[in-house]
């Protein structure tokens, strides 16, 4: 007799459920972004429209929705990393990427900054990494931040590694970076101490060659 | 590497440049794209009907049949498309595999062909997506079973095993009567002998018509010689079958454990009790009692009746929930017992003398029964007994429909067995995919080797064995595995193995030569990471015969790691520099089994940490027991 009551009251709870469901539904519409014109952005970038219609399939593929957010952009990056944890520095890179801050990537965003990495000058490219590492954009790079993105970087390696990963890799390595850096010892690094100490470094120099290719 | 994300890579390279400044040591140079294809339209055309898409989308996954260079087999030169001779209509699913990552399994396909063609294009059904993947092994599992189900009569029908050995056609003949006529005999005698004792038993206490003192004899008393013959005979066979059986027993422990056998003993028991005890009547009695186990072996007939078999079976699944019912009921019975117990306390004469004597009337009225030698004479409790009758219908309809529902549950397959099944399955699944995934990050691994191998190769000039390596991988995966060595390069860490690390961290927990600064409590943060747990199980050491091998770039030193063997003897510091270990070192280990020379490293010691690392063995011998000598290979 008890089961009878129990299912008499279960039924106007089914009611309140459906209502729910439908105001769910209303909310879930799709935000659609479209990316300004192949010319205009032939004329923003360095691509070719060849390339840039590669790059929109890959795009369009991933995010249908014309927009990355920063889930979605960790789960892509995160692929290629399959060993360790890249969010951190997907997260960083997503704050570079998003240059309105708004918290999405549009393809525009995403085009620009590819422009900048794969085909700009070497000041330009030590200017987008720069605006990389100062994670509080106030235009010095302090030594925390530094570990920060360090730290992030050692995290992509996962847990199998060798020589076995310790704590104090990271803090090793931004001190050396640090030596080399900052010029005037006053613990922080300007954009110009920055690409003056880049400039002197042939291996960064070479190294940021490397990706010219790339599409 | 996910091939859905493929289109990314070239950002991800991009990314790339944001470690440049950070590394300390030059990139390793970037895989050229030697052919430098632009993205083109290619038309595949399967038994006429003509699909075309970017040679890209086809190239993310390298591994199947359109991915790799097997498509080119079906290349037809004059129409310049690859034709396929197989259902465009499945194919319609394989290709949108290629476009979306996601496979799926159209429903009206038939679940064999469908598995034919990708088996053709070497996909595995396990990534079929989430949607479609329960429709699909069901389907799979109907085709098994039904495909089951056709070759069981077959193979019954077939000659058997030829080399059965005499026990084990004897216990084949036990268990399945139809395999020969002799058992098809014993098995109708045995029946018939249990249906004797059976009735022996009823008519034993039918009265007989002899009267004495006023009383009729049960003709098992007034002819109790021949009951007492019947009853020997077939507690005879039985006694011969049960030890038959047990002669044949595969397992004979086993045997003896299962229900039927104490069935079995208990029914012969009471015979052989009864023999050697003679006149005491308390005790026969309750030896006789004891032969309606017998009637129990009816039973036996369940292992050739489908019907009954299901039937017990059903009684066996829903036995959790007859169980509740039960339990509930007692409840129940239980309330309205103790209800109507104070309820009639008032009257006289009460039936209802205790709430244990309550429980008899509760039942009998809650099971519709109402005998009527218990009824309520109070007000209170006629009220009381009326709900309790009432409630009691209820709780009769309840047993019906789960009984049912479980007997049709069962036809239709028992989804308790599928669920246990469909578990193994999805963890069968998971840990393919699994497998395939961390073949990504194998494949790395495996790659460098082979790719350094390669470098190594080009250095020494053969070019034709370098060309050969490396059209084993696709070019989306040469430049995943670069960008994975930039990595490596900028953190000064490499990417190893499960077992490698593991190995290198019973290395390390012994002796600190891998701290990279001068630092000596170091050492303490080694034992305080994942090397703390392994330090501690150092009894057995890895052997060394088995070198670690690792090859490493031509920029830094490729080193040869080499254990020293007798290790066990080192019970000493472990936690000090590698100078002072050296020499306790040298004098526990008591075979060294490689003597090498340290060459010179080339590169600068402060750029790579592994070449700090025999500058302060190098004071040492090098011929006397150092544990790890590094040898330079070039």
């Amino acid at each position: 007799m008890g089961i009878v009551m129990g299912t008499f009251s279960m039924q106007p709870k089914q009611g309140g459920f459906r209502k729910d469901k439908a105001e769910d539904e209303l909310e879930m519409t799709v935000v659609c972004h479209r990316p300004e014109g192949l010319e205009q952005l032939e004329a923003q970038t360095k691509f070719t429209k060849r390339e840039l219609q590669i790059l929109y399939r890959g795009f369009k593929n991933e995010c249908p929705s014309g927009l990355v957010n920063e889930d979605t952009f960790k789960q892509i990056y995160a692929q290629f990393f399959p060993h360790g944890d890249a969010s951190t520095y997907a997260h960083y890179l997503f704050n570079a990427f998003d240059s309105g801050q708004n918290g999405s990537v549009k393809f525009e965003d995403f085009v620009m900054a590819l422009s900048i990495l794969l085909r700009g000058s070497i000041r330009e490219k030590l200017r987008w990494t720069f605006n990389l590492y100062d994670l509080n954009k106030d235009g010095y790079i302090n030594k925390e931040e530094m570990t920060d993105i360090v730290r992030a970087i050692y995290d992509m390696m996962g847990k199998y590694t060798y020589p076995v990963l310790r704590d104090e890799a990271p803090r090793q390595h931004v001190d050396a970076f640090f030596q080399k850096m900052d010029k005037n010892k006053d613990g922080v690094v300007t954009l110009d101490e920055f690409i003056a100490s880049c400039q002197e470094d042939d291996n960064i120099m070479q190294s940021l060659q490397l990706f010219e290719n790339v599409i | 590497m996910a091939a859905g994300v493929a289109a990314w890579l070239p950002f991800a390279r991009a990314a790339a440049i944001g470690w440049m400044p950070v590394a300390n040591c030059p990139m390793p140079i970037a895989p050229s794209d030697k052919s430098r294809r632009q993205d083109e339209l290619i038309i595949l055309n399967v038994s006429g009907r003509r699909f075309q898409t970017w040679r890209t989308t086809l190239d993310r996954y390298p591994d199947t049949l359109l991915g790799s260079s097997e498509k080119e087999f079906f290349y037809n030169e004059e129409t310049k498309e690859y034709f396929f001779d197989r259902d465009p209509d499945v194919f319609r699913s394989v290709l949108n595999f290629y476009r979306t990552g996601k496979l799926h399994y159209p429903r009206y396909e038939c679940i064999s062909a469908y598995d034919e063609e990708l088996a053709f294009f070497g996909i595995i059904p396990e990534i079929i997506g989430d949607c479609c993947y329960e429709e699909y092994k069901d389907r799979k599992r109907e085709n098994a079973e039904r495909l089951m189900d056709d070759n069981d009569p077959e193979n019954s029908k077939e000659g058997n095993l030829p080399n059965l050995n005499f026990r084990e056609t004897m216990w084949r003949a036990f268990e399945n009567p139809h395999t020969s006529t002799m058992a098809l005999v014993f098995y109708y005698v045995t029946g018939f002998f249990i249906a004797i004792s059976v009735i022996t038993n009823v008519v034993e206490t039918v009265p007989c018509g002899i009267h004495q003192n006023q009383k009729d004899l049960p003709c098992g008393e007034r002819y109790s010689v021949a009951f007492f013959c019947l009853d020997t005979a077939c507690v005879m066979i039985f006694t011969v079958e049960y030890l038959l059986r047990l002669f044949a027993a595969p397992s004979r422990y086993r045997f003896i454990r299962s229900v039927m056998s104490i069935i079995d003993v208990v029914a012969i028991m009471p015979y052989y009790i009864g023999l050697v005890m003679t006149n005491n009547e308390d005790v026969s009695g309750a030896f006789v009692t004891l032969r309606v186990f017998r009637v129990f072996r009816i039973f036996k007939f369940s292992r050739h009746s489908q019907g009954l078999r299901i039937l017990g079976y059903t009684l066996k699944s829903c036995a959790s929930e007859l169980g509740f019912l039960l339990f509930s009921l007692t409840m129940a019975i239980i309330i309205f017992a103790t209800v109507m117990y104070y309820a009639e306390k008032g009257s006289s004469a009460s039936k209802f003398t205790s709430i244990p004597a309550s429980f008899w009337y509760t039942i009998v009225t809650m099971t519709t029964l109402g005998y009527g030698d218990m009824v309520p004479k109070t007000i209170a409790g006629k009220i009381f007994g009326s709900i309790c009758s009432l409630s009691g219908v209820l709780v009769i309809a309840l047993p019906v429909p789960v009984i049912v529902s479980n007997f049709s549950r069962i036809y239709h397959q028992n989804q308790r067995a599928d669920k246990r099944r469909a578990q193994k399955v999805q963890k069968a699944r998971l840990a393919r995919i699994r497998v395939s995934k961390t073949g990504s990050s194998n494949a790395f691994l495996r790659s460098k080797r082979n790719g350094l191998l390669n470098e190594a190769l080009e250095l020494t000039g053969s070019g034709e064995e370098d060309q050969h390596l490396s059209k084993s991988t696709s070019i989306i995966e040469s430049q995943h595995h670069h960008l994975l060595h930039c990595l490596e390069k900028t953190t000064n860490h490499e990417f190893v193995d499960e077992q490698v690390f593991e190995h290198n961290c019973l290395e390390s927990g012994m002796k600190n030569y891998t701290s990279r600064s001068p630092s000596l409590d170091s050492s303490h943060g080694l034992t305080g990471t994942c090397c703390s747990r392994r330090s501690k199980k150092t009894t057995h050491l890895p052997n060394s015969s088995v070198p670690a091998t690792r090859l490493r770039s031509m920029q830094e030193l490729s080193a040869i790691h080499i254990q020293c063997g007798e290790q066990q003897a080192l019970s000493t510091s472990r936690s000090s520099l590698n100078v002072q270990s050296d020499e306790a070192l040298r004098l526990n280990c008591q075979s060294s089994q490689i003597t090498t020379a340290i060459i010179s490293i080339p590169t600068p010691p402060t750029a790579s940490p592994e070449g700090s690392l025999p500058q302060p063995s190098s004071p040492s011998q090098p011929s006397a027991g150092v544990n790890i000598v590094k040898v330079s290979a070039l």
